[in-house]
């Protein structure tokens, strides 16, 4: 029972660690995954986020087993 | 449709030629291939650059790039269409990204092409960490809308 929550690129370095675990025991949402996993940082702009890969917005429902991803303005091309 | 990633150095000339010869759809179908490719530029916003570091994640770039593919196939004729990309250490000159389309008609290809290219610097997780010499680097904080037009 249990989220994976990652961390990329600025946004890991802010935070200083690249992922963690948070155990499931209620459905919550991805603003309360960031929010229990970092109960001391505030949310910076900008950030995406995503749900076993896929783009969410932060009002969608984390599911047990889920991974959620939090990452900066992505730069490739 | 083919999505690479590549975390050594590439020759997009040879990719296409392997990719043509071996792997293309309908190939008797083609009138038109639309190519971009993108390198690495030694100067960004007012700085020297001497390399990068490009981090993405595994497995949602790869998904991210795919899906990318199928909308510019459900919006455009196109016979098929390759992304490839590198990750990891980077210097000036480098290839970093390779786009083709191949079409019937160019109209399809070139118009998709450039969906595709657009697509990618705005959703695929690639992150850009610039190196601007042996001890200073930084992020590349976004990346530019390419249909807005440059001032001069």
């Amino acid at each position: 029972m249990t989220i994976n929550v990652h961390y990329f690129a600025s946004l890991k370095e802010h935070i200083g660690r690249s992922k963690n675990e948070l155990p499931y025991t209620s459905p919550l949402t991805v603003r309360e995954v960031w929010e229990q996993s970092n109960p001391d940082i505030l949310i910076p702009n900008n950030v995406l986020v995503a749900v076993n890969m896929d783009y969410v917005d932060w009002d969608h429902l984390v599911e047990d087993q889920d991974e959620v991803a939090f990452f900066p303005p992505v730069t490739g091309g | 449709m083919t999505v690479i990633l590549y975390q050594q150095g590439f020759n997009p000339y040879q990719i296409l030629q392997d990719y043509e010869s071996a792997q293309l759809k309908a190939p008797e179908k083609i009138g038109a291939t639309s190519i971009f490719i993108g390198t690495m530029r030694d100067f960004n916003e007012g700085s020297n650059v001497t390399g990068m570091t490009l981090e993405y994640y595994p497995g949602m770039t790869e998904k991210q790039l795919e899906k990318i593919l199928q909308d510019a196939h459900s919006r455009w004729a196109i016979e098929d269409s390759l992304i490839v990309h590198r990750v990891g250490d980077i210097l000036p000159k480098d290839p970093i990204v390779l786009v083709a389309v191949w079409s019937s008609h160019r109209g399809d290809a070139f118009d998709a092409s450039r969906f595709i290219m657009e697509a990618l610097k705005s959703t695929a997780p690639f992150w850009k960490k610039e190196h601007l010499n042996s001890t200073e680097s930084r992020w590349v904080s976004h990346n530019t809308n390419g249909y807005q037009l440059k001032t001069p």
